[in-house]
């Protein structure tokens, strides 16, 4: 395979992959809201979940996006520094997009700011995002895709508390934005809590607890029994499914911290909505790919 | 429980007994209109081309499929926030006549007034479900303003129990997601106290 059939492979595995997971939930996602789903006895609560496993399905046959806000499109790397396809990548993954936009087809989503017009083709300045995370020695690419929808995106914020409001202070944070932009970001959610020092790492790391598969723990003890409670608590306001009441409100609460300066304490929130559009791709030096969010694919 | 189904035309009698949180569907026309329709009918004073009376309008910007000879396929159509449209909600549904007005999430004080008063209702439809939304619909029977795009324009629909649409405001002056903010107010309140027993980490 010579450099530019690899490139072109690669791209078309892509553009193949992100497509599909517009129309297809990662199987933790699927799993847990099939959970969610059994529990509910009130008709409507019942009768909405009816419709979400409806409409995977009729998206699954009549191969369409399952929503129709099909997000902007944002690409988490944790590439080996001997990949051989280190370079291309950002070329390679901003034609994904394109391509897949034609095939899928993906809803224009990319507005270039200030000049405010819609590309029309999901790329421009900044999109898709790219977060790299370079792993020395290695030779292989694990890449986490994700669908970043209007509604799911709005409740995201981020703050730096002061250590006198402690982790009752965040727990405040995070409550809050369940009861207010939460209700409309198409719930149960998945809400991801990032624990640093200022807002850019709080925020990054919320982001990052949403890759994380739901039903996993944070390694400290503390933090995974926070998420415990945060769960539980956030489950017994019971938005319900698309905040319409029902017995839980989330899919599940995943923290990633890092240490802080011990002036401040950084929190961010970031949300996923029910159609929680992840993906994880691992590619190795030849490009063989193993696809571990969804065990059912179709190209 | 029967499915409560609506048709239109629909009367203010047939919306009578429905009450906030019940569950319906609605056969017969809908026809999409969203944010630039409302302002040409409130702020220009300009009539909509479309008969909406005793009919239904759906905040939404379809994903249309020309197949040619002027008729159109519906790929996909999601309700979109209904919240946008409160600023002429009231008045719209006076001057129109509408009686069924569906989006995603609640609406407010105005919606509410001008679905009691002028017995309408304001219903939502699962968001994140648009391939279900586009299978109900049979058939596109016209587009009107054809001049606002894709998403803007006035797509009128032949749909068959297009559903589930929750009520969320009814003909009594009843908002669901005005009592239901209130209830998960309070619940919060009592598991921020409940959690911040557990969480003095900094000692
Ligand atoms: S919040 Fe998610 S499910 Fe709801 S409309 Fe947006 S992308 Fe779709």
């Amino acid at each position: 395979m010579t450099q530019a059939e690899a490139v072109s492979r690669m791209t078309d595995t892509m553009a193949k992959f992100v497509a599909f997971t517009g129309k297809r939930l990662p199987d933790d996602v699927r799993a847990k809201i099939k959970e969610l789903a059994a529990q509910e006895e009130a008709p409507l609560a019942k009768a909405i979940y009816a419709t979400m496993d409806k409409n995977q399905e009729l998206a699954w046959k009549l191969n369409r996006p399952s929503c129709q806000d099909t997000g902007a499109v944002q690409f988490f790397l944790k590439c080996g520094t001997h990949f051989p396809y280190i370079d291309e990548l950002p070329e390679l993954l901003r034609n994904a997009v394109i391509q897949a936009t034609k095939d899928a087809p993906l809803r224009h989503n990319a507005v270039e700011t200030f000049d405010e017009y819609n590309t029309g083709k999901n790329v421009g300045l900044g999109i898709p995002s790219l977060f790299w995370e370079m792993v020395p020695g290695r030779d292989d690419c694990e890449i986490y895709t994700y669908m970043a929808g209007g509604g799911c995106s709005l409740p995201g914020r981020a703050k730096v508390l002061m250590p006198g409001e402690g982790y009752e202070g965040v727990t405040k944070f995070v409550l809050d934005c369940m009861t207010s932009y939460g209700l409309n970001a198409c719930p149960p959610l998945l809400v991801g809590v990032g624990i640093g020092t200022s807002v850019e790492v709080a925020a990054l790391h919320s982001k990052e607890a949403l890759l994380r598969p739901i039903g996993s723990h944070n390694p400290n003890p503390k933090a995974a029994e926070m998420e415990r409670l945060l769960e539980d608590g956030i489950n017994k306001i019971g938005l319900g499914p698309q905040g319409l009441c029902g017995k839980n409100s989330v899919m599940g609460v995943n923290i990633i911290n890092s240490a802080r300066h011990p002036s401040v304490i950084g929190v961010g929130v970031s949300v996923g909505c029910w159609s929680h559009r992840r993906g994880h791709i691992v590619f190795d030096r030849d490009l063989n790919y193993t696809i571990d969010s969804h065990s059912e694919v179709d190209f | 429980m029967a499915k409560k189904v609506l048709t239109t035309p629909i009367s203010a009698a047939d919306l009578e007994d429905i009450k906030v949180g019940d569950v319906i569907y609605l056969t017969g026309l809908l026809t999409t209109c969203r944010d630039v329709a409302h302002r040409r009918v409130i702020e220009e004073g300009r009539p909509l081309p479309v008969d909406v009376k005793d009919g239904a309008i759906l905040h939404a910007g379809p994903i249309i499929r020309p197949l040619g000879d002027d008729k159109f396929q519906m790929v996909t159509v999601g309700p979109t926030t209904s919240m946008r449209m409160e600023k002429f909600e009231e008045q719209f549904i006076k001057e129109t006549g509408v009686r069924l007005v569906i989006g995603k999430g609640g609406m407010g004080e105005g919606t509410m007034r001008g679905c009691r008063d002028n017995k309408a209702l304001h219903c939502v439809f699962p968001a994140g479900c648009a391939v279900v939304a586009a299978s109900c619909v049979e058939e596109i029977v016209s587009a009107n303003w054809r001049d606002l795009g894709m998403p803007e324009t006035l797509w009128t629909c032949k749909v068959k129990e297009f559903g589930p649409l929750i009520v969320s405001i009814d003909t009594h002056g009843n908002n669901l997601f005005e009592q239901n903010k209130i209830v998960f107010n309070e619940r919060k309140d009592k598991v921020y106290a409940d959690i911040c027993q557990h969480v003095k980490f900094i000692k």
